[in-house]
């Protein structure tokens, strides 16, 4: 079974986004990037899929700029067999994304479709569900567990009071959480091997998709600044600015 | 201009996400319908005919909405879009997983968790974990949206008298089955609706100690969230994370013990209208955002909050 794993290249988790001064965005340019937090938990899964017998293939795929080619890479440092680019250098929404990652699913046909639950820059939360939706596939999101079995596959879902389990029929696309697993650190034996591993590059006309966006962002702002607060020297007089000054108690 | 909102609903009653998604419907402008799709949801549908500013209500009742499926509920969804000129649902696990998948088949793009609306066609989202907010404009026929409910007011679950019409159901989709699920039990307030938040980190270092939290929580008639880094050591189930990844609460009062202030977990939290931090490093930058700042070892500073409660 072929394990498609798509990833993307985002500011770096740790740091602390400047907005630009003529509100067009964030600042990108000399900003860490790496791989998006909840991609790493889906190569992690498609690799111990792999280790565990029930894949043959893992693939990873990035699309955007030149350097989500890094990010491929430390998909292949992690273990993914082989990577597929597709280069664009504008903005891509999740539908584009998905109708994209359909294309590469027609072409690849694998089994399973891995993608992190959401990505951590424009925190949409879309693009596994668009892509179930336009291949016709099963979805199972905010997996938090994963069984395979034969022609489907038990997934544990997150959900806002618990946990729920259900089945889905393969193919099938499933996002992940954070509790699914913890990912593995790319050994440097294994970025040196990744280096030889083979990256294919397409464009997006390459897979007859228009990747021009469909939302206009008219500006980007930074959020209301909370005004600074006060130390307060003990218990009693917590309490008593809660109770008396700000009466939320 | 009409608008449609998702119901999200146990079958018997409407979840209280459902109103902020109506008052946010609302302030599109234009009849608001609401669509409760389930099985054996009679009850649900008469809920929702009572809600405040509801024109409308449609009830699509068969065996398969019963446990809300994406495959199943999304092409009822679909079928019922071109009559409106924007589909809202909560931004809830619920939400999240259904409206996606209903944008790709009606061929939009979704603009996920808004928390303003601008004009029928505008909106504002928070952007890299809410460090930046958005505005975006579509162009799309029909506009599918996620609402993040704790930007809107709920809208008053009494006073509306809108009629329920039956809506054609579409079938099983054949490509999921439901098994089973592993509810936490609580008897104190939703976390999300509570208007008090207590959350404990890393900080309470076991599971037990969380019992301090709790029974502070239950004087103050609070919920009991958690950071990232305290449901990953097992302290608590993962329904109680507050964050980018976990929930996003914006209560009265949201009390952080233990917790240092990562990016991630002021996401979920940095809308609370007044924060109070207790920690021992001064330096934690929770301090940052917080109205009242506390410097002490939390396992005396806890006991005695709990003590000064009683006075």
């Amino acid at each position: 079974m072929k394990v498609l794993v798509p990833v993307k290249r985002v500011i770096d988790y740790n740091v602390k986004v400047r907005v630009k001064a003529d509100q067009t965005g964030v600042e990108l340019a000399n900003v860490k990037m790496s791989m998006n937090p909840f991609d790493e938990i889906s190569v992690e899964e498609a690799i111990r899929l792999k280790e565990a017998g029930t894949a043959s293939e893992v693939i990873a795929v990035s699309l955007g700029v030149q350097q989500c080619q890094e990010t491929i890479r430390t998909a292949l440092a992690m273990g993914a067999d082989r990577g597929i680019h597709v280069l664009h250098d504008g903005d891509l929404e999740p539908l584009a994304v998905a109708k994209m990652l359909k294309a590469v699913v027609e072409k690849e046909q694998p089994q399973l479709v891995i993608l992190g639950k959401q990505a951590i820059d424009d925190d949409a939360n879309q693009t596994g569900q668009m892509l179930a939706a336009l291949l016709g596939w099963g979805q199972a999101t905010f997996a938090s567990k994963i069984e395979m079995g034969s022609g489907e596959a038990k997934v544990t879902r997150e959900i806002d009071g618990g946990l729920e389990t259900i089945t889905v029929k393969l193919p099938a696309i499933v996002t992940t959480d954070l509790r699914l697993n913890e990912p593995r650190y790319a050994s440097l034996p294994n970025i040196m091997k990744a280096k030889k591993k083979p990256i294919d590059q397409m464009s997006p006309a390459d897979l007859g998709v228009d990747p021009a966006p469909r939302l206009e962002t008219l500006k980007v702002e930074e959020p209301a600044k909370r005004e600074a607060g006060v130390k307060v020297a003990d218990v009693a007089e917590l309490v008593s600015k809660l109770r008396n000054e700000a009466k939320v108690i | 201009m009409s608008v449609l909102v998702v119901a999200e609903h146990d079958n018997s009653e409407i979840a209280p996400a459902t109103l902020n998604a109506v008052t946010a419907a609302s302030q599109i402008g234009g009849d608001v319908a609401v669509l409760v799709g389930g099985s054996g949801s009679a009850a649900a549908a008469e809920a929702a005919a009572k809600i405040a500013g509801v024109a409308k209500v449609l009830h699509a009742d068969a065996a398969e909405y019963a446990n809300g499926l994406a495959e199943n509920v999304a092409p009822l969804v679909v079928a019922l879009a071109s009559g409106y000129s924007h589909v809202l649902a909560p931004a809830t696990s619920y939400g999240k997983n259904v409206m996606p998948r209903v944008a790709a088949l009606l061929d939009v793009q979704q603009i996920s968790e808004i928390s303003a609306v601008v004009d029928a066609d505008t909106f504002v989202r928070p952007i890299y974990a809410g460090n930046a907010m958005a505005t975006v404009k579509s162009s799309d026929a029909v506009k599918v949206i996620t609402v993040r409910t704790t930007a809107f007011d709920a809208a008053a679950a009494e006073g509306g008298s809108a009629a329920v019409e039956a809506a054609d159901a579409k079938g099983d989709a054949g490509l999921t089955s439901y098994v089973g699920a592993e509810l936490s039990s609580s008897e104190r307030p939703e976390l999300t609706s509570a208007k008090i938040v207590i959350s404990g980190g890393r900080g309470m270092q076991n599971g037990d100690n969380f019992k301090m939290l709790e029974e502070v929580a239950d004087k103050l008639g609070a919920a009991v969230g958690a950071s990232r880094a305290a449901v990953d050591a097992g302290f608590v189930p993962n329904d109680y994370q507050v964050g980018q990844t976990g929930k996003v609460v914006a209560p009265e009062l949201y009390v952080a013990v233990g917790i240092s202030g990562a990016i991630q977990h002021l996401a979920g939290m940095k809308d609370s209208k007044v924060i109070v931090a207790i920690n021992k490093d001064e330096e934690a930058p929770i301090f940052q955002v917080a109205d009242y700042g506390l410097v002490a070892d939390l396992f005396e500073a806890v006991p005695e909050l709990s003590k000064a409660l009683d006075d």
